[in-house]
């Protein structure tokens, strides 16, 4: 429980003269659930896209399952089996949840659609995270509420054997009802042995989910903290440099 | 399918790593359910409910069809004549394999407003290239050439929307004024001709044999039938619920029915018959399935399988729906956009070797004013401006809609004035069917 799959040292990014990422050091483990807040332009989503392989890190080391690995490009990190489930949710409402969920990677026998299977196959996965709240796994997803809408989106980044799944904002625009789902969809990915990072600004959401929580501060880690052992006005001062966190190593 | 050596969970999903206790008990109940199940009367209490909910598909449009044919018959003694039925199947082929040739761009939200003058440059190329008394090419090779000619200019046309990123709409506005220079070029002012070879001729004025309308008739039941059981197969080995089989006869009783009284009509001798005291003196047998008909039905069902049952199919649906989506799914966005301009170009020949066929020439301003009428047809039936809904079947029925009503005015001398009234208040009662019933089933008018 103690070995993290995914641990970034000391990693560096920067946009020509403006440095958003000055070393930071970041640990996701197995089945816990990794809360990363900070302020708006705190560099959260040039931390997350570096780990997806969308925006590589110029310099630091990012270790997967203690080995160095090199994410250069998206299919990479989905290789090593690194998902990430963006805030604008990247679903069509044209198509159905299954197709949704097999998108560009749809199962096929002599080329054509093995619907079946795939269709098995994203019931199974709704079901082991206990999702109840649909009714048809081929409705629209147009026809879906924002929850559901997310939890298709989590789905859809499980249904391969996702080992890391990234969420951005899972809860934003969500109502209380919606937000409680989400939520304890969360924890069961976490319950399934994934290791979970959730960026989010709501630090209700976060100190009901994470075990861990990570403040960046101004291209910095400030803080790493175990949820347990702060409070939401700590993270609240670490959040707006007003407060700093004594044991960051 | 891809797991990589650096993933020790074998199969698929998380389901392998924690077993959930409450699906571990009855797994093929704990799946979650997909609207297969159930016998006939659920399954068509639950298209109903579809229906009520604005998923109508082409339903308008069909009603459409039955309505205006029932006035016309009313209307016109001619209507509902053997010979009316082959005529008005040859008028609107050309029109039909347009709007198809459309829905390939028009699912990705974008236009070809070039389709028509494509299909003139393209024809131009083929007459001039086939004249007897010019080049005098083999038509095969003069066709191969054209259809190429079609290719490369949707390929071109795609270069500018998918890699530069112009809209299309004015590419290929730009396209649609360019063409017609390029047209009037190849065949030159005031030029026409003539359609000299029959092959060509034939396409449109000329029949299947009456056996083998039955032999047509035959080969679509027969590959309904199997691509019918390949599906359930594969649902049953999946160990989903299928649908009813109830259903599968019912399709199939229906294209055996409405197939049989299709051919067995056409196969009535339509010919003028002219009697002198009671013998028939003159008249030549004219009988069976219009040639067309089974090149436009291989097109339907060659496109609507690769619409639905492949992933560069899936794929045009998703950049429909969510173009930024099905980036991130890994799809190569540019690439499929390229190819279904060429698909629109290369099918747009075809419909301009339809109209060649049925004018029997080819001038300077062939196909220039057809486009706009292949829109209306596609919309008509149904398939959505703004992307993402909307298949081949519809853009047909929807072209059968505006031939009927051209077909029937025509019968009733009313006028090209008319007709284009017609067709357009036709046009807006389309659009309007489709976005009142979004509204009701609670979506927006602009997302699909």
């Amino acid at each position: 429980m103690d070995v993290p799959i995914i641990e970034l040292t000391d990693v560096k990014k920067s946009f020509g003269p403006v440095s958003v990422l000055k070393g930071v050091s970041l640990k996701a483990y197995p089945g816990k659930v990794t809360a990363l807040v900070g302020d708006n332009g705190a560099g959260k989503s040039t931390l997350i896209k570096g780990l997806a392989g969308v925006q590589p890190y110029d310099e630091g080391t990012v270790k997967f399952d203690g080995e160095v690995v090199h994410l250069s490009n998206p299919r990479e990190a989905s290789h090593l089996g690194i998902e990430v489930v963006y805030q604008d949710l990247a679903l069509c409402d044209n198509l159905d949840i299954v197709q949704n969920m097999f998108l560009g990677r749809e199962e096929t026998e002599w080329g054509t659609f093995d619907e079946g299977e795939m269709e098995r196959q994203a019931s199974e996965t709704l079901r082991s995270l206990s999702v109840r709240t649909v009714k048809s796994v081929r409705q629209k997803v147009s026809s879906l509420s924002g929850g559901q809408r997310q939890t298709v989106a989590i789905a859809r980044s499980v249904l391969k054997s996702a080992r890391v799944v990234i969420l951005d904002e899972p809860t934003a625009a969500l109502g209380v009802a919606q937000t409680e789902q989400v939520l304890s969809l969360v924890k069961r990915l976490a319950e399934n042995n994934v290791a979970v990072i959730m960026i989010s600004h709501n630090l209700v959401d976060v100190f009901q989910v994470a075990d861990y929580i990570n403040v960046l501060y101004l291209g910095q880690m400030v803080a790493e903290i175990e949820t347990a052992k702060t409070t939401s006005d700590d993270v609240v001062g670490y959040i707006t440099g007003s407060k700093t966190y004594g044991g960051a190593a | 399918m891809s797991d990589s050596k650096n993933a020790p969970t074998k199969g698929r999903g998380i389901k392998t790593m924690t077993p959930v206790d409450d699906t571990t008990a009855l797994p093929a109940s704990g799946l979650i359910g997909s609207g297969m199940e159930g016998g006939l009367v659920d399954q068509v209490r639950a298209y109903l409910s579809r229906v009520r909910g604005g998923d109508m598909g082409a339903l308008p449009a069909v009603s459409g069809f039955v309505v205006l044919s029932i006035l016309f018959s009313l209307l016109s003694q001619y209507f509902l004549t053997e010979r009316n039925f082959a005529n008005l199947l040859t008028q609107a082929a050309p029109q039909i394999m347009l709007a198809m040739a459309l829905v390939f761009v028009i699912l990705l939200g974008e236009i070809d407003l070039s389709a028509g003058t494509t299909s003139g440059v393209a024809m131009a190329l083929f007459v001039v290239l086939s004249f007897p008394g010019g080049l005098n090419l083999n038509w095969v090779v003069a066709l191969l050439i054209a259809l190429a000619a079609g290719v490369a200019i949707g390929l071109f046309i795609g270069f500018f929307v998918a890699r530069v990123g112009i809209p299309s709409f004015v590419v290929t506005l730009g396209l649609f004024l360019g063409f017609q220079g390029l047209q009037l070029l190849i065949i030159g002012t005031g030029g026409l001709y003539r359609i000299t070879n029959d092959q060509v001729d034939a396409i449109q004025n000329k029949n299947l044999l009456p056996w083998m309308g039955w032999v047509m008739l035959a080969i679509m039941l027969i590959v309904s039938g199997v691509s019918a059981f390949v599906d359930r197969r594969r649902r049953a080995r999946a160990e989903v619920p299928n649908r009813t089989i109830a259903l599968v006869w019912i399709k199939l009783g229906l294209i055996l029915v409405l197939g049989g009284i299709f051919v067995y009509v056409l196969n009535q001798n339509r010919g003028q018959v002219n009697i002198l005291n009671g013998q028939v003196v003159s008249g030549q047998v004219i009988e069976g399935v219009p040639i067309v008909v089974p090149i436009v039905l291989l097109v339907m069902w060659a496109g609507t399988f690769v619409l639905d049952r492949t992933r560069y199919g899936r794929y045009l649906y998703a950049i429909g729906g969510n173009a930024e989506a099905a980036r991130r799914a890994g799809i190569k966005v540019v690439g499929i956009k390229w190819a279904a301009f060429a698909i629109c170009s290369t099918l747009a020949v075809v419909s301009g070797l339809f109209t060649a066929s049925k004018n029997g020439s080819v001038d300077a301003s062939f196909g220039h004013d057809t486009v706009l009428s292949g829109v209306a047809a596609a919309v008509v039936g149904g398939v959505s401006l703004f992307g993402g809904r909307g298949r081949l079947v519809h853009a047909a029925v929807g072209a059968l809609v505006i031939s009927v009503i051209t077909n029937g005015l025509g019968l009733l001398n009313l006028g090209g004035g008319i007709n284009l009234l017609v067709t357009g208040g036709v046009l807006i009662l389309a659009a309007t069917v489709d976005a009142v019933s979004r509204v009701r089933a609670g979506g927006s008018i602009t997302r699909t």
